[in-house]
């Protein structure tokens, strides 16, 4: 059986057709980050939780607290060393009047009560999640990581890492005062 | 220098943020549940899920911490009467579908279900047109040869 | 100074390698013995000199030179030579000069080797081969010197992850290397054919050898990196369907279809675009794998150090060699003949199947793996693919290949018939369905997949000695000339029998492995049991201890069935201070019927141990039948026809495109 020449062209042309399409998606590929989680969260109201005190004394931290405000919940361990970089952009961050909350997680609370008192307490309450239960349910799966919370208690960014100067200023100031004006 | 086996290991668990990829099975007793049936369809749903921290491993075989914690997140639906579908979205509506090793058929995984089948239709007929695209002749005194021989 | 010579000597092999790339071109077009002969030498010289830096790495790293930033980054002084030696390959930079070192040795050989092919065509062969090497070699200088120097000089090296600490994973990266690159020789001999215009079969015999030995050197290496990871990474696992697993196996997988289609084309002057296509896709499955392993592109446990600005680069090794290769296809492969015809119940069309089979396998896993990334780049979700989906998609698709597998070689060429195949095949199916009955009798009707799988293993088996029972004519002639025509078999009859029965072993070992495991898990104090599996486990007692770079805990745990005499197993928990991490050590007794594996986990506070049992019922004979079908290959080249086949006639009206020396 003799085959029509256009199909003998396409069956020729075909192999380097897909292949510049693979070749594409693979150098687009190299600009990603395969590990990196996008948060499924994004939009939705933050879920129910009151975490104990991290000091002797404190109130802790619960649901309630972030009603009404555009506030970060930032999760971070005394353990954790990147948190320990990210902790002065935080300090900076608090002493400018932005209004930030921490969950102690995956740690005991006698070593993150330490870890403030050595290095300074940025948030306005922090609560201690030593199980790990409210990571779980934010889909943590690391520190450190900060999340975005609107007026009305919904989740609407997650910072993965370390919030840098750059970080701050293109993305998550922009969308805290966007957020403040449309409520 | 002798080092209780104790203070080794807690020397060990000092260093880790992220998941040791490398370590036994990890489903430790203290986790499993008392009712063995319980416990084993947990193990075939953590079987199922990936360890997000992880590289390419179930929370059934890892050892990193976040593995620990949705080992004993899923125990606890399942203890509380969730199935086995159930339980996999508890975690999916927290991490996503990531952490489904077996892709979800949806939209935007046809291709991926069905690619297998179309592969295999795009290579039959490729191949088969292939062949079938030969000269004729008659007779083959070669052929006949090496079946004489055969191989 | 040894670190400068190095360097010195991989800059005179890159232009050694250019030499080589244009006295083949040149040399070929102009008909120029002379020219032709310089592109052999060149070959020579490349290798003499990579060679060379190569053994100056092993030295530095031998020596402990931390003036050097890859010895520094991944040896210390603690490590026993051996393992220091093969530090040299066992990162980035190392390994990648293994792999043109490799590649070297390759074109060397069919430099040398191949005296008896057309002058030209070889000289083409060696500038195509060349041409990768000037690929490879600038990406060694430019971007992954093993020879860069570190300054100031550390005092003790970072060490090297311990698992890499192991006499299977040395060998592993070299075999597999030797896989990977084996195949650019049946790249460079595709694209050869591609240039002159081919349409005869003189490619495909002087490549099937080399393909044969890429083969079996791929085989050793998928199996031995298999074995590996089931008796060090400490829960019984053999293969996980990494990314980069996967990539090692796709190029198998082509390169199995490649060693088949070559056959059709050789015999029977068929598929040879088709053949011509698969030797340059083989090989660009092994330049993919380079690039998922070097480029961080997928998340792998095997990935070395990512680096985005390398894999862009070996991205664009991949486009010129893949691209330029599928654009000449594109190009040149309609000028080529057309081969033969032949009816679809033949030998041929039983390899036609099984090349669709392999294909069809290879885009499967080639889209489980890509998948993940695909979804990542167009949209906002985020998924993975496990396990699961190639158990849902891979396993089908290799039943069908693995019956093929017994049919083909009992059918003739050209053209056969359906009634004449089932008689042939009748002591096969015999076979295959009594083990179904045995199976499923034992296991009382419970394990029916398990018993369709052994069957099938059966079948494999069966249908592979029945090869040599038909062509030693048992029962038609006496057992003295049985014997006779067994012994004037030619070595490609037996290793097709052998390459065939090693992967019923193996199927017989994945499906009882898989089917039958078991696992379990308990807390054990000294002198504590716990039954498993039919057996009584007790754990005699841990004791602490160190070796030259390790502390370890070692277990020892009795497993013993009813009264009978205890196996003693030690498994271990080792601890590289350098590294900061630990490694378990399983304790496996193997036997032909199964293997217990043990492996200890952590102390509680009470001081009762964790400890893992598994039980892998024929694990064994999965990487026994890798190793029988390597062996398979391997008695194939002790054929002379595997080396010098005989011309075969071209039909008589089909031309050649263009004259070899135009």
């Amino acid at each position: 059986m003799k085959l029509p020449r256009p199909a003998l062209i396409a069956a020729a042309v075909a192999p380097v057709a897909v292949f510049v399409v693979l070749a594409i998606a693979l150098a687009l590929g190299l600009r990603n980050d395969p590990a990196a989680l996008p948060s499924v969260l994004i939009g939705k109201p933050a879920p129910a939780f009151a975490l104990g005190p991290v000091r002797e004394g404190d109130v802790g931290f619960s649901r309630a607290d972030i009603e009404g405000r555009v506030v970060l919940i930032n999760v971070f361990g005394s353990w954790c060393s990147a948190c320990r970089l990210e902790h002065p952009m935080l300090m900076e961050l608090a002493a400018s009047g932005v209004p930030i909350h921490g969950i102690d997680w995956k740690d005991a609370p006698a070593d993150g009560a330490a870890w403030l008192k050595k290095y300074g307490d940025p948030y306005v309450r922090v609560g201690n999640d030593e199980i790990g239960r409210l990571g779980l349910d934010l889909g943590v799966s690391g520190a450190p990581e900060t999340f975005v919370i609107d007026k009305t208690g919904r989740i609407r960014h997650k910072q993965v890492g370390p919030i840098t100067p750059e970080i701050w200023r293109d993305e998550i100031a922009p969308l805290m005062a966007r957020l403040e004006v449309g409520g | 220098m002798n080092r209780s086996p104790g203070a080794l290991f807690a020397a060990l668990l000092a260093g880790l943020m992220l998941a040791l990829p490398f370590a036994a099975l990890a489903v430790e007793p203290d986790e499993m549940l008392a009712d063995p049936a319980l416990e084993a369809r947990a193990q075939a749903v953590s079987k199922e899920l990936r360890c997000v921290v992880c590289q390419n491993q179930s929370i059934d075989d890892s050892s990193a911490p976040l593995a620990r914690d949705m080992r004993l997140l899923v125990r606890e639906r399942i203890a509380a009467g969730d199935s086995d579908a159930q339980a996999r979205t508890y975690l999916v509506e927290r991490y996503g579908n990531f952490v489904l090793l077996k892709p979800p058929f949806q939209a935007n995984t046809i291709l991926l279900w069905l690619g297998p089948l179309l592969i295999l239709l795009v290579a039959a007929g490729g191949l088969l047109v292939a062949a079938r695209s030969g000269a004729v002749e008659d007779g083959d005194p070669e052929a006949d040869a090496d079946n004489m021989e055969s191989l | 100074m040894t670190a400068e010579i190095g360097r010195f000597c991989l800059i005179l092999a890159f232009i050694i390698a250019l030499v080589q790339v244009f006295a083949g071109l040149v040399g070929a077009r102009r008909g120029d013995a002379r020219l032709m002969a310089v592109a052999t030498s060149a070959a020579g010289g490349q290798l003499l000199f990579v060679g060379l830096a190569f053994a100056l790495l092993i030295r530095l790293f031998a020596v402990s030179d931390f003036s050097v930033m890859v010895v520094a980054a991944n040896s210390a002084t603690i490590k026993p030579l051996f393992y220091k030696i093969t530090a040299a390959w066992g990162n980035h930079e190392g390994s990648m000069l293994l792999w043109v070192l490799i590649l070297a040795v390759f074109g060397a050989a069919v430099g040398y080797l191949g005296r008896t092919m057309p002058a030209a065509f070889r000289a083409r062969v060696l500038a195509v081969q060349g041409l990768i090497g000037v690929g490879f070699l600038a990406f060694i200088i430019f971007t992954s010197s093993p020879f860069a120097r570190l300054f100031p000089v550390p005092l003790e090296g970072a060490g090297f992850n311990p698992l890499l600490q192991d006499p299977g994973l040395a060998a592993h990266p070299p075999l597999l290397y030797l896989g990977y690159v084996g195949f650019s020789t049946a790249f460079s001999f595709a694209i050869a054919a591609l240039i002159e215009g081919r349409s005869d079969t003189v490619w495909v015999r002087y490549a099937r050898p080399w393909i044969i030995i890429a083969w079996i050197c791929l085989t050793i290496g998928v199996t031995l990196g298999s074995l590996w990871a089931y008796y060090e990474l400490g829960w019984g696992g053999w293969w996980f369907w990494d990314p980069v697993e996967n990539a090692s196996l796709m190029p198998w997988l082509l390169g199995t279809a490649l060693v088949h289609s070559a056959l059709v084309v050789e015999r029977r002057f068929a598929l040879v675009r088709w053949t011509i296509l698969l030797g340059i896709l083989t090989f660009s499955m092994s330049l993919l794998g380079t690039f998922v392993v070097r480029s961080g592109i997928l998340t792998s446990v095997h990935a070395f150090a990512v680096d985005p600005a390398r894999g862009s680069f070996i991205l664009a090794l991949l486009v010129l060699a893949t691209g330029g290769g599928l654009t000449l296809y594109a190009i040149r492969s309609p000028v080529l003949g057309a081969g033969r015809v032949f009816s679809l119940v033949s030998r041929e069309g039983s390899l036609v199947l099984n090349n669709i089979l392999l294909v069809t396998i290879t885009g499967t896993v080639f889209l489980g793996t890509f998948y993940p990334l695909l979804i990542d780049l167009l949209t906002e979700d985020k998924i993975s693919v496990g396990a699961p989906y190639y158990a849902m998609t891979f396993v089908p698709l290799a039943a069908p290949l693995l019956l093929v597998m017994v049919i083909g070689p009992l059918l003739n060429w050209r053209r056969d018939s359906g009634q004449g195949l089932m008689r042939r095949l009748g002591p096969a199916l015999f076979v295959a369905f009594a083990a179904l009955l045995l199976v499923g009798a034992a296991t009382h009707g419970k394990a029916l997949l398990a018993a369709a799988w052994l069957a099938m293993a059966a079948w494999l088996v069966a249908g592979s000695l029945l090869i040599l029972v038909r062509r030693a004519r048992v029962g038609e002639v006496s057992p003295a000339d049985s014997l006779r025509l067994l012994r004037a078999l030619p070595a490609a009859t037996h290793g097709l029998v052998l390459a065939h029965l090693g992967v019923g072993l193996l199927v017989a070992g994945l499906a009882g492995a898989s089917i039958f495991k078991q696992e379990g898990v308990a807390q054990l104090g000294p002198g504590q049991s716990a039954p498993f599996a039919g057996r009584e486990i007790r754990l005699v007692d841990v004791t602490p201890g160190r070796e030259a770079n390790y502390e370890f805990v070692r277990g020892r745990v009795e497993a013993r069935r009813g009264g009978g005499e205890p196996i003693l197993l030690t498994p271990e928990r080792r601890f590289y201070p350098e590294r900061q991490s630990d490694t378990t050590e399983a304790s496996v007794r193997v036997t032909p019927l199964g293997n217990l594996y043990v492996a200890l986990g952590d102390q509680a506070t009470d001081g009762r141990w964790t400890v893992r049992f598994f039980s892998h019922p024929l694990a064994v004979w999965i990487w026994l039948g890798g190793a029988v079908m390597a062996l398979g290959g391997m008695v194939s080249l002790f054929d002379r026809r595997t080396w010098a086949a005989p011309e075969r006639q071209s039909t008589p009206d089909i031309q050649t495109a263009a004259s070899p020396a135009e």
